[in-house]
């Protein structure tokens, strides 16, 4: 049985060489995502901005006019009604009410008897102001911690080196994972955050095999420039890291078609994340090794290992 | 590498063996599940509020407004002390966390210091500053004490609560040093149980002070030992409720009271609410109501006068009547709220998240196609990609799903729907870890080594970058963890238990099946 060869062997793509195009081309994406998020900033959910979210099934088709109109008398503030999924769900998004946690209770309490018995509540969730701003912080410091987790993990099993790449690639993957949900205006909620975090797993994921090899390489070919080795390393991982991609794809495509509306975001998010993890890993985080003042004595522990596996049958 | 101790081999069945027992009851209807064995497993794996449907609301106990409740009480004592020993002073009032009162006569004010401090010794401490001023200040022991034992009090009183309402298993625990967590599963209107939870129910009996002019009172002139006190439900003609002058000395207090029901008058069949005291309640119930006949008596609920009807006779029985303008429910909820009795502090919702059923159903059913899809997807890619070896993978792909359902059958952790979206996307990285090794025996073929050597090299060299790239993403996962809320860290759970069992399954069973396939056929080239 022929199997298909999605990636060649003994492919041998420049991507070292190239290296200006892909540091452009992720500077621009990483310098327009700082800036859409401190111009546009994000659409932040009720999860870290407070108020209320209320989705609702209608008997029949929902007149989102109608129920906008009787809402907004309520003097809630912004209202915003969305169709979500079928054209008699809706999802009504309150904005956080002045007055603390009592207010909004009160304003979730208007809202129903505005929309009277025969509505059906499939999801009532509101967030008050002190809860929104502990999850928001909890979200910046669980990121913030897993970076530099992953950094300290990296720095202990390779050199320093490997450690600060392959945090300006998880960076890179963050910041510009946060810069697309600013585009696009989605919605930023705590499923965004667990996405984040999920990508910042994949893509040091992908990194790190593409590292080992590196660091196999330099063990191997003494000799060898480092731009010709780092270039190699990229091509023989090449296969894994794309089938590897692929499959995950596969399941996230499946996640974001079938898995229904709540989890759209999250597996939008995912979806962006493992493209740009994998691209990073093989386009930033290696060829950013050469500026990192490498120096050959990485693997230099391991010789005693290496020349062991070597001789076993 | 190639060699396979039988222990090892054990092993791997008896992971695989006992992972598929401790699935097995998820795959029976839940009755089916209870009705098996007891040396059989019976646990199946337990859904969040957000997929079996139910409310989840966090509160915050306002443990500040206990501590305000007893300075305030501090204040009044002071004021006796002081009166009693006719030290004349000024300025008495709440300052902060403390009590403070100027004494006129400074050549009294240690006198006063000292009297003052046997107001509350065992809590407060007193301090004698400049200009005969005393400062009575809580200790931190005492506010710490009240704190713990505020929210101790309130769990108890929630949960008499939401028993009373009928929901069943409602989980409720204190989360942090202040908050506590109710969860109510099957619920997806919780007002009733909000409103319930948003009432202090702290009732008590005051005599209605006839002495005092009720409008010299509104004009600023309150007798000392009264107060005035709104009505709930009486309005004046302009809208502000009707005001009521009451004596300060709580005549009887609501936590005597041993049973409450709602009712309906004998006379005009309106909607009462009986209650009965117990002994102590009663005795002085009844000594106040002898005293007293002819004058009113304020029944006051949350600071405000529900009912103040006018004492005919001694009510000597221990039981009485609330009549106010009360409607069916109303007597429900109120009569519900007396017999759990009252809370200590009041309670805020900080957080609600409620799912109804039908999302609750809709999102297993649109997970199990998402897996099931997902699933299919990645088996046809790996035996498109590797062949017999892919197919290998999708052996140890099933059986992580198996492992998967039964670690958190065994954990009793709660599936979540961001949990279900954590084993789709392991779904797809989990055959990672087979991909590294099968890539590397291509490499190793590629190099010119027979299948055994080739099989060999590809583990153990794999199994390295293995491990590097599983423990950085587990790192992401125990991050989201520790720091993720509610059905987040149910991703994280089960990102994890995918990444250990991906592991497992990768390093250990496809290798056990390569290894026997090897054995078998003994191979000249390898179909990789």
């Amino acid at each position: 049985m022929r199997r298909l060869r999605f990636i060649p062997a003994g492919i041998n793509l420049q991507f070292i060489s190239k290296r200006m195009i892909f540091f452009v081309f992720s500077g621009l994406l990483v310098g327009l995502s700082v800036g859409l998020f401190t111009i546009k900033g994000v659409n932040y959910g009720i999860d870290f901005k407070g108020g209320i979210l209320i989705e609702v099934r209608t008997p029949d088709a929902a007149d989102p006019g109608a129920m906008r109109l009787a809402l907004s008398d309520l003097g809630l503030g912004e209202v915003a009604l969305q169709e979500f999924g079928a054209p008699n769900d809706v999802l009504i998004r309150v904005q956080r009410q002045e007055g603390g946690e009592r207010a909004q209770q009160a304003a979730v309490e208007a809202v129903k008897a505005v929309l009277g018995p025969e509505v059906k509540y499939r999801r009532t969730e509101f967030v008050g102001p002190k809860v929104s701003e502990e999850l928001f912080w909890d979200g910046v410091m669980a990121v913030t911690f897993a970076i530099i987790a992953i950094l300290v993990y990296i720095w202990f099993r390779f050199e320093w080196q490997f450690g600060v790449g392959a945090v300006v690639a998880l960076v890179h993957d963050v910041l510009s994972t946060i810069g697309l949900f600013s585009l696009l205006g989605l919605e930023f909620n705590l499923s965004t955050v667990a996405a984040i975090l999920t990508i910042a797993g994949y893509s040091i994921n992908d990194t790190v095999v593409v590292y080992d090899r590196v660091r196999e390489n330099l063990r191997k070919f003494k000799t060898m420039p480092l731009a010709e080795l780092f270039n190699r390393s990229i091509n023989e991982t090449l296969s894994r890291t794309v089938i590897t991609s692929v499959t995950t794809l596969l399941a996230l495509l499946s996640l974001y078609l079938l898995g229904g509306e709540v989890l759209r975001g999250f597996s939008f998010a995912m979806i962006w994340g493992v493209i740009i993890g994998t691209y990073s890993s093989v386009c930033v985080a290696v060829p950013m090794l050469l500026y990192l003042d490498l120096g050959r004595r990485a693997g230099s522990g391991g010789e005693g290992k290496e020349a062991a596996v070597e001789q076993t049958p | 590498m190639v060699y396979f101790s039988r222990w090892k081999v054990i092993l791997v069945l008896a992971v695989c063996g006992f992972g598929l027992l401790f699935a097995a009851p998820n795959f029976l209807s839940v009755r089916q599940a209870e009705a098996l064995p007891d040396w059989l497993p019976h646990k199946q794996v337990s859904l969040g509020l957000d997929l079996q449907g139910g409310s989840h609301l966090l509160l915050e106990v306002e443990v500040d407004a206990v501590v305000r409740e007893r300075l305030e009480s501090m204040v009044d004592s002071v004021r006796v002390v002081l009166r009693k020993a006719r030290i004349r002073y000024r300025r008495l009032g709440v300052e902060g966390r403390t009590v403070t009162v100027t004494i006129r006569d400074v050549g009294r004010a240690e006198e006063a210091r000292q009297l003052v401090r046997q107001v509350d010794p065992a809590t407060t401490q007193a301090e004698l500053g400049d200009g005969g001023r005393i400062t009575l200040s809580l200790t931190d022991q005492a506010v710490r004490d009240w704190r713990t034992s505020a929210v101790k009090q309130s769990i108890e009183i929630v949960r008499r609560r939401i028993d009373e309402t009928g929901v069943r298993e409602p989980t409720i625990q204190r989360q942090g040093d202040d908050r506590i967590l109710v969860q109510l599963p099957g619920i997806d209107d919780p007002e009733r149980v909000k409103r319930l939870l948003g009432k202090t129910a702290k009732m008590t009996f005051h005599l209605v002070d006839e002495k005092a002019s009720l409008s010299e009172a509104l004009a600023g002139r309150v007798p000392p030992g009264s107060k005035l006190m709104p009505s709930a439900d009486e309005f004046l003609s302009d809208g502000r409720p009707r005001m009521y002058l009451i004596r300060k000395r709580v005549m009887v207090s609501g936590d005597t009271l041993i049973d409450s029901q709602p009712s309906f008058d004998s006379r005009d069949n309106q909607p009462v609410i009986t209650f009965r005291f117990d002994t102590s309640g009663g005795k002085r119930f009844a000594d106040a109501t002898r005293k007293n006949v002819g004058v009113r008596f304020a029944i006051v609920l949350d600071g405000k006068v529900i009912s103040a009807p006018v004492i005919r006779e001694p009510i000597l029985g221990g039981v009485g009547q609330i009549s106010g303008r009360f409607t069916v429910q109303e007597t429900q909820d109120l009569s519900l709220l007396l017999r759990a009795g009252a809370l200590p502090a009041p309670l805020t919702i900080l957080e609600e998240r409620t799912v109804g059923p039908g999302l609750g159903a809709d999102s297993i059913a649109a997970g199990k196609v998402a897996s099931i899809i997902g699933m299919v997807l990645v088996v046809v890619f790996m035996v498109v990609a590797y062949g017999l070896f892919g197919l290998m993978a999708n052996v140890a792909l099933v059986v992580n799903m198996v492992l998967i359902t039964a670690v958190l059958s065994v954990l009793q952790a709660t599936l979540t729907l961001p949990g279900i979206a954590g084993i789709v996307l392991t779904i797809g990285m989990a055959v990672d870890a087979n991909v590294l090794v099968f890539e590397r025996i291509r490499e190793e073929v590629r190099i010119g080594r027979t299948p055994i050597s080739a099989i060999d090299a590809g583990y153990s060299r794999a199994i390295t970058t293995i491990i590097d790239a599983n423990v950085t993403t587990l790192i992401a996962a125990v991050l989201l963890y520790l720091f993720g809320s509610g059905p987040v860290r149910g991703f994280a759970v089960t990102l994890s238990i995918g990444i250990v069992s991906s592991m497992f399954t990768a390093i250990m069973l496809t290798r056990l099946l390569v290894v026997v396939w090897l054995r078998r056929t003994r191979p000249q080239t390898l179909p990789v």
